[in-house]
């Protein structure tokens, strides 16, 4: 242990902490545009000097370590007028567009400044001539509103294993881009938003698709359907001041049901089906032996990925649509008929915790007769903005309970949430499956939790199945070179594109600390741990729907309503 | 310097195949190569590179955009080159650029549509004594003015008419 003072009182710091690390867990709070907990950390923007007795200038206490009986003022004057200096600096460029900003109420640097007292504008910058870049579905860059912290880029590259931007240019002239200057839809993107998550200010965002659904909302003639992934009913409430990891699910469904929805369903439905369809694929595929290990497909920025950067284990890729997939498919080609309404006069809505889910709806494959199975996607931010537009309080509404036929779920289906969850909810039922009788522990520990990459073997009737689960696509690489290298044990792999899954989606609430994702994965184990039915084949709708309409898992109808192919995609990577 | 495009890939290949093995550091000894060979950086070329390092091509294109030394135009039929020195600035060679850029109506490091004219800027060419200074296919231009700069480019248009 080592003691620094800290503004005069005596502070602990642990061997390799930064000077930042110390202060932090000590509880005095320095203020930060470009430092990532676990990245190589850059002192790109200085927000975070302080003075040090002994060194010359300020330091930056991000990337300076702590030595036991270093003195430190943290908010000095100095200090505190250089960070003020600095961001009136990154202001001088800016555009003064707040009132229409996206990040308006979520801005690190527009909190900074009101913070440091920046009442004027005292330095005029040249503005470049930059390009607002809206060629893809998930992502929208505005190089205007950059201030170059570079977090995007080290997310990009370090936790995903992306790197499909960089910083290009020098000096004064230097913008965050892809290769070539190019949309970020011809390039190795792979929309999974992560780079929206990080960014303190307005330069990246997603999509807004709200016109749309508002427009649907209001028009008498079209039949609005919605669904709600798993993991947005633990994490909206926090939006509206409920503490992290409280799930508001049936509360959710009534606001759904307020704004306007003539359905409500839940995602949770279709990913029991997913299991039932994946389950029996993984068994098919050992027994008959097709293409192993096999990989889940619900996460679209990992399907992406392995289109683009690995085509050669397309062919292990489950061939099962994405839970929203499936549930846009089965409401538009026979929910819609069943109701007397026009596939036309349907347009569903998705809310999900992820961007990737905006491309993924416009891939040719999940439409039918030109027309898209699911037609608009919106983020949980986006549900926020639904929410506060139409006046509701969450915290004052009546729970209510889904729509039949597809309302009703196990919590194994509740689980897809979190990374390990189609895993856990994959290995119940495949269990049953191949042995006809339940699994005595269903839950699955070694596949829960934040670690990137997990492991479990199992034994079922003398058949040993190994089962890897990996979170963040640069986790999900070295298990994919293990399996290039020859590596045998492995039957089944989950891969989530983003680190803990989607309740760490691009597409959550902005700005929380982890101990959020924490308590979400929590509020779903939590879930799981209570719920009634807790296998995806014990959901009675699941059930019902092959009894009266698609017959087998696997079977005809389910090839062509929840089956999907993928193909290897040229981009500049 | 040549100018010759390349039309095809395989060149590059050539050109990568001592560098097997190579990694991360050898990008400007192979960017420097390309250029060499190509007079510029083709997009089909940082692509390469790029595979052979392992490298996302979004990082090799963000180094080659750092340094001055590299464009990602062909260089044009006459090529320019403005000293932007101290000596050479203090004589008012910012708006000798500006001059020519307007002329041409593009920026430094790019190309004529027609491909007559590309404009590059150096650091120092080492003639301090004429500046400002600009040179065009080697030869030098000493004291160049910004109202001098038409009647210099003229020239050129006039030598390849009559050529033509």
């Amino acid at each position: 242990m080592l003691t620094l003072q800290v503004n005069g009182r005596p502070v602990q710091a642990r061997q390799g902490d930064t000077v930042l690390d110390a202060c932090e867990r000590a509880g005095i709070r320095i203020p930060t545009l470009c430092h990532l907990a676990h990245l190589t950390p850059t002192g790109a923007c200085r927000m975070c000097v302080v003075e040090i007795e002994g060194q010359r200038g300020l330091v930056p206490s991000c990337a300076f370590p702590a030595a036991d009986g270093m003195r430190i003022e943290t908010h000095s004057q100095r200090a505190v007028e250089a960070r003020k200096v600095i961001v009136e600096l990154l202001l001088s460029n800016h555009p003064d567009d707040c009132l229409y900003c996206v990040r308006n109420a979520d801005c690190d640097l527009r909190e900074l400044a009101a913070e440091l007292g920046v009442r004027g504008r005292r330095y005029f910058g040249s503005k470049l001539d930059y390009r607002l870049d809206t060629s893809s579905p998930s992502v929208t860059r505005d190089p205007a509103k950059c201030i170059l912290c570079g977090k995007c880029v080290r997310v990009c590259e370090e936790v995903q294993g992306v790197g499909c931007i960089d910083f290009n240019g020098r000096g004064s002239r230097t913008i965050v881009g892809t290769a070539f200057d190019q949309g970020l839809n011809v390039s190795s993107c792979i929309n999974c938003g992560q780079c929206i998550m990080v960014c303190p200010t307005g330069a990246l965002a997603e999509p807004n698709s709200l016109p749309q659904v508002l427009a649907a909302l209001a028009d008498p003639e079209v039949f609005t359907v919605v669904q709600h992934a798993p993991a947005v009913s633990v994490t909206i409430g926090e939006e509206f001041g409920v503490r992290y990891g409280v799930d508001v699910n049936d509360t959710l469904t009534a606001a759904l049901r307020q704004i306007g929805f003539d359905r409500v369903f839940e995602t949770s439905f279709a990913a029991d089906l997913t299991i039932m369809e994946e389950a029996s694929e993984l068994v098919h595929r050992i027994q008959n032996g097709g293409a192993l290990p096999m990989m889940t497909s619900c996460s679209p920025g990992w399907i992406k990925w392995v289109e683009q950067s690995h085509p050669d284990f397309i062919p292990n890729l489950s061939t099962c649509k994405s839970p929203q997939a499936m549930l846009g498919s089965l409401v538009k080609a026979w929910y819609a008929e069943r109701q007397g309404v026009k596939p036309e006069k349907v347009f569903t809505v998705s809310i999900m915790p992820c961007t990737a889910k905006k491309f993924e709806v416009g891939r040719p494959e999940l439409s039918r007769d030109g027309m898209a199975d699911v037609d608009a996607v919106l983020t949980t931010r986006e549900l926020a903005r639904l929410i506060r537009m139409r006046g509701l309080d969450l915290q004052k509404l009546e729970p209510e309970e889904a729509d039949q036929p597809f309302g009703e779920r196990s919590t194994a289906g509740k689980l897809f949430g979190a990374s390990g969850g189609v895993m856990e909810a994959a290995i119940r039922t495949a269990y049953f499956l191949i042995t006809g009788k339940e699994l005595e522990e269903l839950k699955v520990q070694a596949v829960r939790g934040l670690d990137g990459v997990k492991e479990v073997s199992l034994e079922i009737n003398g058949m040993k199945i190994g089962a890897a689960v990996a979170s963040g696509l640069g986790n999900a690489r070295k298990l994919l070179d293990e399996v290039r290298a020859g590596r045998k044990d492995l039957h089944f792999i989950e891969v989530m594109t983003c680190p803990g899954g989607c309740i760490a989606g691009g597409g959550q609430t902005l700005r929380v600390p982890l101990e959020a994702v924490k308590a979400r994965m929590q509020a779903l184990y939590a879930i799981d741990r209570d719920g009634p039915v807790r296998t995806s084949h014990g959901n009675e709708s699941v059930q019902r729907l092959y009894r009266e309409f698609l017959g087998e898992p696997l079977g005809e109808l389910s090839h062509h309503l929840l089956h999907t192919h993928y193909e290897a995609r040229e981009v500049v990577r | 310097m040549s100018s010759v495009p390349v039309e095809t890939g395989t060149r590059i290949d050539e050109l990568l195949a001592p560098w097997k093995g190579a990694r991360r550091e050898a990008l400007i000894p192979i960017l420097q190569e390309v250029q060499e060979a190509c007079g510029y950086l083709p997009q089909e070329a940082i692509v390469r590179v790029s595979r052979h390092l392992d490298l996302p091509t979004s990082k090799v294109y963000g180094v080659a955009t750092f340094y001055n030394q590299f464009r990602f135009q062909p260089p044009g039929r006459n090529q320019i080159l403005v000293c932007r020195g101290t000596a050479c600035h203090v004589k008012g060679s910012a708006a000798v650029l500006e001059a020519i850029c307007d002329e041409l109506q593009i920026r430094p490091g790019q190309t004529t549509r027609d491909g007559m004219f590309s404009v590059d800027v150096v650091a120092c060419i080492g003639a301090c004594g004429l500046a400002p200074v600009i040179s065009i296919n080697g030869a030098f231009f000493a004291g160049v003015t910004p109202e001098g700069v038409p009647a210099i480019l003229e020239s050129f248009r006039q030598k390849e008419a009559a050529r033509a």
